[in-house]
């Protein structure tokens, strides 16, 4: 399991709980720092993977030598799946909320893959299944980025 | 004892074997990367694919290894017996495969302690390298557990279907109607629609008494084969039909929201027991939040998959009802020690054995325990039935 790490350069995420890095996600998390979200890809069915694996979970290819697992970079577009409110951040342990009503949210990106997420920039009882969003980055202690995401169409997204 | 019984000999057999060692004492690949590697090549040593694979076995979890592989088994085992563990799954899978449980088992081990060392890598725990991708993938988002999930399974079944915070609040109602009956239940004034909606906010669409309770509680129950049954000093009650499956741990795996894997286990424990849901006179269905009952009676085909809200109004899930649904009160109202399923065996056992007192259904002899772990993660399903359903 995780465990919670100081942060001194964002008060507001003292308290979020920081990912571990997995065994096959080091791509991904590096990427982060760049603020380019990437999702693993599977050549043989021409589909994207998450989480990340050793290996395709729908074709069963373990990728020996190099192939056919590749890393994409994605649009950092989605559309909500499910979107639920927590009421009591305190309940949740999630401070980093600071006491306010927040959203979690399922979000299918447009490259095909489920991942879960917050959405931010808008009043968290506003989300809804179907709405269009975009990846929207809040920095980690160690310089990686976790991928929110925020209502489309501000700023011309 | 049973040690005449012949019934596993000859009944199932390993078909695929692989292994990787080295001279050097150490492996290039290590956790699941490792485990992979294995299973793949003994179903390639098998001339088989992960596609036909409906069984595993892992001693740590095997719902996580089967989360990991993709695979949507009938048969998960986690028997965890040190070294002897593959032995024990062996012998476990072989007495899955003789009862139809499943058809193709893989059982793995990978364990890379002396590279862990000398390579520094974190030590991995029994062979489990590697985060929970829990961790690593939902927990950073502030998700409630377990609360959290169903909430979104709740979200998105109410914009799929138009299912409404009141359809929801029904089941927490005759739910309480059923507690009232139970001395022992931790809830028993009665409770309408306006006070589960006027109960505060959880994870939204949940309330407070959408949610189940938190309490103490303990339970057990003696199986024996049928025939030394017979001479015991309770009336039996038989296991007609069982099954299980698992699609996911994590929320954000679960292939469809809004779907259960008890569509799979209530379709193969009711074949199994030769009964449909029309036979069902006391349903025992696991109700950790109002949502997961409701979900249930689509799952287990009491009604269509989309109509459970308008179905547990109208049906008639408390006394008097025609589908009397946790009798004892649920976990929404007589308890909820954590892993509730204990109780809804003992309480379809009470109700079969006409010993359910005042919240007694009359004539029941078919009672389901449909329970569901984790995060609507793995569910199973027991059909029971007195001596005049064999």
């Amino acid at each position: 399991m995780t465990t919670a790490r100081p942060v001194e350069t964002r008060p507001a995420a003292a308290t979020r709980l920081e990912p571990p890095v997995g065994a096959e996600s080091g791509p991904f998390w590096e990427a982060t720092r760049e603020g380019r979200l990437l999702v693993q890809w599977c050549t043989r069915c021409d589909r994207g993977i998450f989480y990340p694996r050793a290996f395709c979970p729908y074709c069963g290819d373990a990728g020996d030598a190099g192939g056919p697992l590749e890393w994409r970079q994605a649009s950092g577009r989605a559309t909500v799946y499910a979107a639920v409110v927590e009421h009591r951040p305190e309940a949740a342990g999630a401070t980093f909320a600071d006491g306010a009503p927040f959203c979690i949210a399922l979000v299918d990106l447009e490259e095909g893959v489920r991942i879960m997420t917050n959405i931010v920039g808008c009043p968290p009882a506003d989300v809804r299944s179907g709405m269009a969003v975009v990846v929207s980055w809040e920095p980690l202690s160690d310089g990686r980025q976790l991928a929110l995401f925020r209502p489309a169409g501000e700023e011309g997204t | 004892m049973s040690g005449e019984d012949r019934s596993l000999r000859g009944a199932a057999a390993i078909v695929g074997v692989t292994d990787d060692v080295s001279p050097t004492g150490e492996l290039d690949r290590t956790g699941r990367e490792l485990e992979v590697a294995m299973v793949l090549g003994a179903l390639e040593d098998a001339g088989l694919t992960l596609a036909d694979v409906d069984g595993v076995c892992h001693p740590d979890s095997a719902v996580a290894f089967a989360e990991y592989l993709g695979v949507h088994p009938t048969f998960v085992e986690s028997t965890m017996t040190g070294g002897s563990s593959y032995e024990v799954h062996v012998e476990h899978a072989a007495a899955a495969i003789a009862a139809g449980l499943c058809e193709v088992v893989v059982s793995v081990y990978a364990s890379t302690p002396r590279s862990d060392r000398t390579r520094k890598r974190r030590q991995a725990r029994r062979g489990m390298a590697g985060p929970n991708p829990m961790a690593e993938w939902e927990l950073p988002f502030g998700l409630r557990l377990p609360m959290g999930p169903y909430a979104l399974s709740a979200a998105r079944h109410m914009h799929e279907f138009g299912t409404t915070s009141e359809q929801l609040a029904s089941i927490a109602v005759s739910t309480r109607e059923w507690a009232a009956r139970n001395p022992r239940a931790r809830y028993r004034d009665p409770i309408t629609v306006a006070d589960v909606l006027a109960s505060p906010l959880q994870v939204s669409p949940l309330h407070l008494l959408d949610c189940c309770l938190v309490t103490d509680g303990a339970g057990a129950f003696v199986m024996t084969s049928a025939a030394r049954a017979r001479t015991l000093r309770k009336a039996p009650v038989y296991v007609l039909g069982a099954a299980t499956c698992t699609d996911h741990v994590g929320i954000s795996q679960m292939p469809t929201l809004t779907t259960t894997p008890g569509a799979v286990s209530g379709a193969r424990a009711f074949a199994m027991a030769g009964l449909g849901p029309a036979d069902v006179d006391v349903l025992m269905g696991y109700d950790s939040f109002t949502i997961t009952a409701l979900l249930h009676l689509e799952d287990l085909g009491f009604c269509a998959k989309g109509e459970g809200g308008p179905f547990a109004v109208d049906v008639g899930l408390g006394p008097g009802g025609s589908l009397p649904m946790n009798t004892n009160g649920g976990g929404l109202s007589f308890t909820h020690p954590g892993m509730y399923g204990m109780f809804l065996i003992t309480e379809a056992v009470r109700q079969l054995r006409g010993e359910a007192d005042i919240r007694q259904v009359d004539g029941a002899e078919v009672a389901v325990a449909h329970g569901s772990g984790m995060f609507l993660s793995v569910l199973s399903t027991a059909v029971l039935g007195t001596e005049a359903t064999l």
